[in-house]
Parts: C-alpha cells; sequence; structure tokens
C-alpha cells in the first residue's frame, strides 16, 4: 500500500526527519480546531493527527486531558471530529490521521468507524490502547477501507516484540520516547537513542518518535535518528495558554525549521 | 469457569480471555509489566514456599478464617429462610480486601519491585494494601478520587498512619474510575519500579483472575462451614458487585455447583444516567481499565458518571469475569437503591449487633427482600465484605 504517509516518508528532501502534530479534535471550538489544524500545515508541519476526545484518556498527562475535557463539555462526537477530518482533507494533500481510544471506536461501530474515517479522507487511526494482541477485529476493517493503524513501541517492548508490532504496523513505527504519559519535557530521555537502534535492527518500517517531544532543541536531537518527530502537548498548552492560531503557527515553524537544519547537516 | 489462573476458558482462543471478556487494552509500556507479572504469577502459584507464606499471614496476621455465623434473629424476624453471614468484616482492616494485597505484596517483593500503587474508592482497598506495604515494607502511594477523600476521611488519615501518600485525584468524576486512571499513568511512568496493586477483579489479563485467585479463599472456607453447619450446600448465595472482587470470591467455589449466585449492584437513585452504578443490569459491552466487559458509557462511547452512597460501587465497569458468568447464565445480577441499603445497614445494626459497610448492605438488602419468599428450609449466605465504621458519617445524616 502506498498512501499519502508512506509517500510523505519518501519524499521528505535532505533524509530530514518528518514533522507530524496533533490538535485534540474540536478543542477549543469546532472552528478554532480547523483554524489551528490548518495552521499547522501551513506552518510546516507535514502530517497531522486529530484527537477524538475520550473521557477516560489513560496514556495522556494534565494538557491533552484537560483539551479533552473542554472538547467533551463543547458537545464533541466521532461525528463531528470526522466532519472535521473531512473539511481538513478538502484543505490538504497531507497525511491526517485520527488518535483515539478504542472505546468511542467500539461503540462507533469497528466497519462503520473504519468506513466513515476512510470516506472523511482520513489516512491512519492510531489507537494507544490497542496493543497488537487485540488488534485482529479493528485491523480487519481498516485494511478493507485501506486505513494505515500505527502501532507503538516502548523502551520497555523487547526485540522479539518489536518485530510482531512491526509486522502489524502500517505508515510508521510509533516510538514512545520515555515512560510516561503524554506531556511537556524539557529535555530528550537518554535511554531513547539505544531504544531505537533496537527498533532499527528489529524493523524496516520508518520510526516516529512521540510523548515529551515539545521544544525545537529535542526535534533536532531526537530528528537525527527517527524519519518523523510528533509534536502534541506543547501545542495543546500554546492554545489553552490563549496564544491561539498564530501562537500555535509560530512554534511549529520553529520546530519545522529545527528539523530542516538537521537535513542540511546530513546533506553537507 | 475458569480455574482463576491461567484465565483462560475452554473454547476461547483469546489469550487473557473469559469467553468474549477479558483482554489486555493497555498502552504498549504496560505490555511488558504484564508478561512479567503473568510469568512471576505462575511461579509464585507453583511455589509451595509462596502459599505457605501466604498461608500463614492469613491465618495469623490477617485472622482468616474468618467465621460463617448464623444471623438467628435476622432469620426469625424475616420469617424465611435460615440466613447466613460470611463474616469478611472481621478481617484485619475490616473488609476482604487484605486477602487480596496480601498476595499481591508479596508478589511485588518476589519481583524485586520497592513499590506499589493502589486506586481506592471508599478507602478499604487503600488501607488494605497501605496495611501490606507496611507489613511488608514496601513503598505505598494511593490514588483517591477527591470526592471519595471528602466522604471517607477517616480512611485516608488510616492510610497515612501506615506510611502510605494519599494523592487526591481531581480529573473527571473524581471518584474511583479517575483514580484507576491516574494509576494507570502512574505505572506507565514507574513500570520498572513499581507494581500496581489492583483492588479488584477488573483490569488487564492477568488481574482479573490474579485478584480472584487471592479471593477464592472466602468462598472455599464458606463451602466448608456451610456444609459442616447444614450439611449441604445453601440455596443461594448474596454479594455486592462494584469491580466485583468479593462477589467473585464468594462465587468461584459455587459455580455450576448448585447455589444460586445473585450480584447485587448500586441502584442509587433511580435508572437514569448518572443516578446508579448497575453496570451488568443497565450498562452495554465496552473496554474500560484494561479489560473488554459491561461498562456505563454514553452514546458517543464516553464513560458515564455513575452514583452510589457507597464509594465502593461508585464505578462505571466491572469485572470481565462477572460479564463471562451473566452471559452465560451462570450468576443473576440486581440492583438495589441507596435507600434500600442504608435501610439494611440500619436493621443489621439493630438486628445482629453488626455495623455493615454500605457496599455489604446491598446485598444484605436483597436477602431481606428475598427470605421471606423463601421457606424456612432453604438457606441463604450473604457475603459481608466490610465493616460499617466509615460509612458512619453517611448513615447518620440520612436519618
Amino acid at each position: 500500500m502506498s498512501g499519502r504517509i508512506t509517500t510523505m516518508f519518501n519524499r521528505l528532501e535532505g533524509g530530514r526527519a518528518a514533522l507530524i502534530t496533533y490538535a485534540t479534535g474540536l478543542f477549543p471550538g469546532r472552528k478554532e480546531s480547523a483554524r489551528l489544524i490548518k495552521a499547522m500545515l501551513d506552518s510546516g508541519s507535514d502530517a497531522v493527527e486529530i484527537g477524538l476526545p475520550f473521557s477516560d484518556p489513560v496514556i495522556d498527562g494534565p494538557v491533552i486531558q484537560e483539551s479533552s475535557r473542554l472538547a467533551l463539555e463543547n458537545g464533541a462526537t466521532p461525528g463531528g471530529v470526522l466532519e472535521l477530518v473531512s473539511e481538513i482533507r478538502k484543505e490538504t494533500e497531507k497525511p491526517v490521521m485520527i488518535m483515539s481510544y478504542y472505546n468511542p471506536i467500539l461503540k462507533y461501530g469497528l466497519s462503520c468507524f473504519a468506513r466513515d474515517a476512510a470516506g472523511a479522507g482520513a489516512d491512519g487511526i492510531i489507537i494507544p490502547d490497542l496493543p497488537v494482541e487485540e488488534m485482529g477485529p479493528w485491523k480487519e476493517e481498516s485494511d478493507r477501507e485501506g486505513l494505515e493503524t500505527v502501532c507503538f513501541c516502548s523502551v520497555t517492548t523487547t526485540d522479539e516484540r518489536i518485530s510482531l508490532v512491526s509486522s502489524m504496523t502500517t505508515g510508521f513505527m510509533y516510538c514512545i520516547s520515555l515512560l510516561g504519559t503524554t506531556g511537556i519535557r524539557d529535555t530528550v530521555n537518554p535511554e531513547l537513542f539505544p531504544f531505537i537502534e533496537r527498533v532499527r535492527r528489529n524493523s524496516e518500517c520508518p520510526v516516529a518518535v512521540g510523548i515529551g517531544i515539545s521544544n525545537p532543541r529535542q526535534c533536532t536531537e531526537v530528528g537525527k535518528v527517527s524519519d518523523g518527530v510528533i509534536v502534541g502537548s506543547a501545542l495543546v498548552k500554546t492554545v489553552i495558554d490563549g496564544k491561539g492560531v498564530d501562537g500555535v503557527g509560530r512554534l511549529v515553524r520553529s520546530l519545522a525549521e529545527s528539523l530542516r537544519e538537521n537535513g542540511e547537516t546530513h546533506n553537507s | 469457569m475458569s480455574d482463576g489462573i491461567e484465565n483462560e476458558i475452554e473454547g476461547s482462543e483469546k489469550i487473557g480471555y473469559f469467553g468474549d471478556f477479558g483482554g489486555r487494552f493497555v498502552p504498549e509500556p504496560l505490555m511488558y509489566a504484564l508478561a512479567e507479572l503473568d510469568a512471576e504469577l505462575k511461579k509464585a502459584l507453583a511455589s509451595k514456599l509462596f502459599r505457605q507464606q501466604l498461608g500463614n499471614l492469613l491465618r495469623s496476621y490477617a485472622g482468616r478464617p474468618t467465621p460463617l455465623y448464623f444471623a438467628e434473629s435476622m432469620t426469625e424476624e424475616l420469617g424465611g429462610a435460615r440466613i447466613y453471614l460470611k463474616r469478611e468484616d472481621l478481617c484485619h482492616t475490616g473488609s476482604h480486601k487484605i486477602n487480596n494485597t496480601l498476595g499481591q505484596c508479596l508478589l511485588t517483593r518476589s519481583m524485586g519491585k520497592k513499590r506499589v500503587i493502589a486506586e481506592t474508592g471508599a478507602g478499604q482497598h487503600g488501607v488494605a494494601c497501605a496495611t501490606a506495604a507496611a507489613l511488608l515494607n514496601l513503598e505505598c502511594c494511593v490514588y483517591m478520587g477527591e470526592v471519595d477523600v471528602e466522604r471517607q476521611a477517616m480512611n485516608v488519615f488510616r492510610m497515612e498512619l501506615l506510611g502510605a501518600e494519599v494523592r487526591p485525584v481531581k480529573s473527571g468524576s473524581r471518584t474511583l474510575k479517575d483514580a484507576i486512571n491516574e494509576a494507570l499513568r502512574d505505572w506507565v511512568a514507574n513500570v520498572n519500579s513499581t507494581h500496581y496493586c489492583i483492588g479488584s477483579v477488573v483490569g488487564p489479563y492477568p488481574f482479573p483472575g490474579m485478584v480472584g485467585k487471592f479471593q477464592e479463599v472466602i468462598g472455599v472456607e464458606t463451602a466448608d462451614q456451610v456444609t459442616a453447619a447444614e450439611g449441604r450446600l445453601p440455596d443461594m448465595i448474596v454479594a455486592c458487585v462494584g469491580g466485583g472482587s468479593n462477589s467473585m470470591g464468594i462465587f468461584s467455589a459455587f459455580a455450576g455447583k448448585g447455589p444460586k449466585l445473585v450480584g447485587v449492584e448500586a441502584g442509587g437513585t433511580g435508572d437514569g444516567p448518572g443516578e446508579h452504578g448497575s453496570t451488568l443490569c443497565l450498562g452495554e459491552v465496552g473496554v474500560l481499565h484494561g479489560a473488554m466487559s459491561y461498562l456505563l458509557q454514553d452514546e458517543a462511547g464516553q464513560i458515564a458518571e455513575t452514583h452510589s452512597v457507597s464509594a465502593g460501587l461508585d464505578y462505571p465497569g466491572v469485572g470481565p469475569e462477572h460479564s463471562y458468568l451473566k452471559e452465560h447464565g451462570l450468576a443473576e445480577y440486581t440492583s438495589v437503591r441507596d435507600t434500600e441499603a442504608l435501610e439494611a445497614a440500619k436493621f443489621l445494626s439493630a438486628r445482629e449487633g453488626i455495623i455493615p459497610a454500605l457496599e455489604s448492605s446491598h446485598a444484605v438488602a436483597y436477602a431481606m427482600d428475598k427470605a421471606p419468599e423463601m421457606g424456612k428450609e432453604a438457606c441463604i449466605v450473604i457475603c459481608l465484605s466490610g465493616r460499617g465504621d466509615k460509612d458512619l458519617d453517611i448513615i447518620r445524616r440520612c436519618g
């Protein structure tokens, strides 16, 4: 399958890593959310993940918890997020992914959700509480609709398991940079580098690193060893702090810049 | 019925499932810890030394076996079935929770981990975990919803006195569900040094089967005791169901052997959304806290708010093995309103001199309703899972 995600990784100039940014869908509101995502794409984000908010997000730290809570209070539904995806799709050919937890998708109906997500123009789905052992029923539906399902590895994942996850994941491998929930950190966990080496030894697929990556300095560092860098909480925090579309655009530009500089160094 | 250890049921092809229920729906960083726990648990249960250590602690420290008490006055007053109370309220720390925490804290030590975390609703599991941690020299941190911290202030003090740190949880509905979320987040971050001592038969495999295994002592003792007293098995076993550990503990010895098994959920103030905790009676199948089981949710799959006068039953999920028992007609599930549970607590206190926990009072209320309809030759066992000292303020306020 050669969808938009694979195309993106193949076409990155100068061997630089891709910037994948996250926005909680329908946060702070319907229109603002669309504007924020468009601003991310216009400011140098290579792909976006749109969060479908869940009441009990166990892999998320305080920032994304808060944005999910507010989005739900404002009436966010799976249908609303799918409409948002569809609106974004009209504006871009870059990859758009949906990130959520298993229960809202299960309740929507696995085959209905796969069909409607593909219909809205989503390229991939990321479900952090659905490990490969439990993924069978969903995978069947997502494969049928041509949706990529991105699987996770973390520093606690054994070599054998990395191979297993690698055989299941499509699009890329989501590597968790540290032990912990999503959130803002200043530095990169030093254990990340030997972990990425293990992933490379046991897998052929593109590797994107997320959770705990918040600033340009970290992007530079992580972008040297990965094919993609995922930034979420730092952007959501910018919105919570009231810095709006401009603030988010500025942060995305600085993150994208840090990855481009990397690419140039690679070339020289 | 599974044997509670392998956690597999004949005909079920998937690991960690009770029929269609259970599984491991957790973030990838925890998969390693679940595999480690699974291996350690199998080793421990096969080890004579581990079984001896746990057996000794249950006898000399927790106060097992607990009595099976014939409630003569209650029986006479209700004028029907003979009623027995399995006195888990007499366990050290005041509830059946200690059976599980001693087991899991011993396991924590065998895994070489120095820290346990726990969630708590009423505070009973938190106190039991803090107690076992103090005894076995483990660092202990208990997550407790802010609402529960307020309504169970004495248990917070008790945990702190035992050396545990109590962290109030301010997210979501600020009750048991959110305490579990927060404990899971802590576990993701500290998985190498920490064991999550989950308090009920909920969570990802191998937790439901493991906690069920540590609680099955309730049913094993009851079977012997009731046979000695009555010369036969009882007609009915009644237990309250929040997550479902005391009920699973007493049910497992009797499932498929004749006695009718009845699980009583929190009926709260009504059947509307947010008014109850009747997960099996009014819920649907979904995924919460790592397992596929019945749960309470809205039309978009968001987990529902719940209500119960008893903090321990104020939970929108239930252990996957209960879902299996329900689906296969091996147990029956019903609910009792707040007001009925409060009346039952007062009745048992005045009639038998036993103040039950409001959780257990749900089981008492159901038995009070059914006993008069049954003949005098019939026999009911109620699992009196905890004592009511923690609930005195609530009972007093409700007049």
